[in-house]
């Protein structure tokens, strides 16, 4: 059923649905609202879960460490500067392969000190072994919730996942949302079975230290399963229209792709934004379109060098800067990678980093850059600023 | 009951000989039983009992980083109450990761009020990389980082209160034992682990590689900590002291002696003000626990 609904609070409808036995959460601009309403669930016994109000978030997600080795299945939620602070968690989580799902409200990191939206958070943490998907919209951003818990705790995956989605764009925005029942999402999602336990009955031990003889392999398959996180998402995506009626059957959405001279690369709400200024240059004549990433770990690169096969100029708006890289953008590089000796020009912009709007014009403007060659650059700057 | 004949931290682990802690991990599980699951922090034990893919423990266990044992215990609580289950939760962490880097975690796991127990291994220094001092460094101890000099006689600070920090909080039961004493070890360790909410537990254990002794005299070392009142071995129920091991004690010099970390109070000349200073604190805490045994004359 259709509902005008609060994104973070669409979110909380979602994990109570995917019934995590344990949840563990610190508060922060702009992911408060998902871990109220989870307490309020929990305080009015709507939702059958263990709620850890911790000392920090780096004690949020080693609860979740702690909760999923037992066996249960988990829930955090951060922002910023708290998933920075998890950081360490979040490498030794995927290291133990625990399949945790945490949303994560897109923010910018200090200093100077921001609460407002880009994605440098997440994006920070791209080599920390969680996969990362991100949300255009509130329905999306319901969706990949229980996609997020199938395919991390799929015995073949054991990975750890962040839903991502920007901060007060979609925490903070009413949108319609369909919030699917409890039955339906228990079809989809089945009880978790861990692949393994800490249980007195069958003793193991979990987290040993590996020397030189034998780290390595443990990373080795910590990428293999990564890779297979690709197919895995996907066959979660066709399964999720089977179930649901809304489909997820790729790691990227091509929008007015066909034909097209010159595509945008984004990830996030961003990408509704993106596509009605397409349909207005489209309306004017130019051959633009887009092409979403859902996934940015594993990151889609056979889909994308397939996607932008034929373009002449490729433009990614880049809600991240890596200081000292040429390009600029995180996202960018990928992108450049996976269109390597194609000669397909492909550009980084970066775009609304610390909530600056990003407007209809603005995704013009750089889609102009692109076609005349200039690249790799900050875009929406204030001159007199600098 | 404690079963003394229960053995589930296995022999051929990789701890140095006379290794206090390893004793203690050995000590604990027959304290707590096998329905236990242990959260290890980094640090020396961790690394001489699970060289993956050995490992020494019989029961579950897990590391996750140096700092946050106390909070993946949480969670680990947190989860078998959900399921049902039944088993102990214990913390075995090094003094590091307890008085220094632990302390946010485990601050916050025990105001959550978990039934946890939470035991320090206390070798007094950061021992897995290279005796560094830690804030359970005793007074004058030379280690790496405090090492005595021409300017300095060691580590400037007494060692922090753990215990009373956590009694503070509200811990229903906070104890110290020595690996010295073991039936009194074992004990404590079976009382923590049945008292609900958070318990802590701090155990002396003499590390003879950074300490400086021949590790065949880790019991002799242990048990001299208590005689000159250096270490109390006591019991705090509620936030009061309930029972303090009373001892005729020797003046710390024995102590202190017998030990390459104290050495620089004895060589090239005996320096009598550093040692009254520790023999002060050795004094105070007599006082404060109140373990003298008055002699009859």
């Amino acid at each position: 059923m259709m509902e005008i609904m609060e994104g973070s609070h669409a979110v909380a409808e979602a994990v109570k649905r995917c019934r995590p036995e344990v949840v563990s959460a610190y508060p922060i601009t702009p992911q408060t609202h998902i871990v109220e309403r989870l307490a309020e669930f929990v305080a009015d016994g709507e939702m059958e879960s263990d709620y850890l109000t911790v000392d920090s978030e780096f004690s949020a997600l080693s609860a979740c460490v702690g909760a999923s080795a037992a066996g249960s299945r988990v829930y955090s939620s951060t922002s910023s500067q708290g998933l920075i602070l998890m950081a360490e968690v979040c490498f030794n989580a995927s290291g133990m392969r625990l399949p945790i799902v945490m949303s994560i409200a897109n923010r910018a990191l200090g200093a100077p000190l921001s609460i407002w939206n880009d994605q440098q958070d997440s994006i920070a943490m791209r080599d920390s072994g969680w996969f990362q998907l991100y949300a255009e919209d509130v329905q999306e951003l319901v969706d990949y919730h229980f996609l997020s818990y199938r395919v991390a705790e799929d015995h073949n995956i054991l990975l750890p996942g962040f839903v991502c989605f920007d901060g007060f764009i979609l925490s903070h925005t009413y949108e319609p949302v369909d919030i699917p029942d409890q039955e339906t999402v228990d079809a989809y999602l089945p009880v978790f079975d861990p692949y393994q336990k800490l249980d007195a009955n069958d003793p193991i031990s979990m987290g040993m230290y590996a020397t030189p003889d034998y780290y390595m392999e443990f990373r080795y398959e910590l990428d293999r399963a990564m890779e297979r996180a690709a197919g895995a998402i996907e066959d979660a995506g066709r399964a999720f229209g089977e179930h649901f009626g809304r489909e997820y059957g790729s790691l990227v959405e091509a929008y007015r792709m066909d034909d097209a001279d010159t595509a945008l690369v984004a990830m996030g709400s961003i990408c509704g934004t993106v596509k009605d200024a397409v349909d207005e240059m489209r309306d004017a004549g130019r051959k633009v379109g887009l092409l979403k990433l859902r996934s940015f770990r594993p990151f889609p690169q056979a889909e994308v060098a397939r996607a932008l096969d034929g373009v002449a100029a490729v433009a990614v708006l880049d809600k991240n800067i890596s200081p000292g890289m040429a390009m600029k953008g995180a996202v960018g590089l990928e992108v450049r990678d996976a269109l390597w000796k194609t000669g397909i020009d492909v550009y980084s912009y970066v775009i609304g980093l610390g909530g600056r709007d990003v407007r209809k014009k603005d995704i013009a403007a750089v889609a102009d850059l692109a076609e005349s060659g200039r690249g790799d650059m900050f875009y929406g700057l204030r001159e007199e600023l600098i | 009951m404690v079963d003394k004949s229960l053995e589930l931290f296995d022999c051929g682990h990789r701890a140095c000989g006379g290794c206090g802690p390893a004793l203690a991990a050995r000590l604990i599980l027959k304290g707590a039983g096998a329905d236990s699951i242990v959260v290890a922090s980094t640090g020396c034990m961790e690394v001489f009992s699970t060289p993956y893919p050995e490992t020494a423990w019989k029961v579950p266990w897990i590391h996750s980083l140096f700092e946050n044992a106390s909070a993946v215990a949480s969670g680990i609580e947190a989860s078998l109450k959900r399921q049902g289950r039944t088993e102990k939760v214990l913390c075995i962490c090094g003094d590091g990761a307890t008085f220094d880097i632990g302390m946010l975690c485990i601050s916050g796991a025990f105001e959550r009020g978990h039934d946890i127990t939470y035991i320090c291994y206390d070798n007094e220094a950061y021992m897995n990389t290279g005796v560094q001092r830690s804030g359970a460094t005793p007074y004058d101890a030379s280690t790496t980082t405090s090492p005595a000099g021409k300017e300095s006689f060691g580590n400037k600070r007494p060692k922090k209160d753990m215990p009373q920090i956590l009694a503070a909080h509200g811990a229903p039961y906070v104890a110290t034992a020595s690996v010295a004493y073991p039936n009194d070890l074992m004990q404590k360790v079976e009382r923590a682990v049945e008292t609900p909410g958070p318990c802590y537990l701090q155990i002396h254990a003499p590390c003879s590689t950074g300490w400086g002794f021949e590790g065949g005299k880790t019991m002799e070392i242990g048990k001299l900590a208590i005689q000159t009142g250096l270490w109390v071995n006591f019991e705090m129920v509620d936030g009061e002291i309930a029972k303090a091991k009373k001892v005729v004690r020797k003046p710390v010099d024995e102590y202190l002696m017998a030990q390459k970390r104290f050495r620089h109070l004895f060589k090239p000349a005996r320096n009598e003000e550093e040692i009254a200073k520790i023999q002060a604190i050795a004094d105070t805490n007599a006082e404060k626990y109140g373990i003298d045994i008055e002699l009859k004359k």
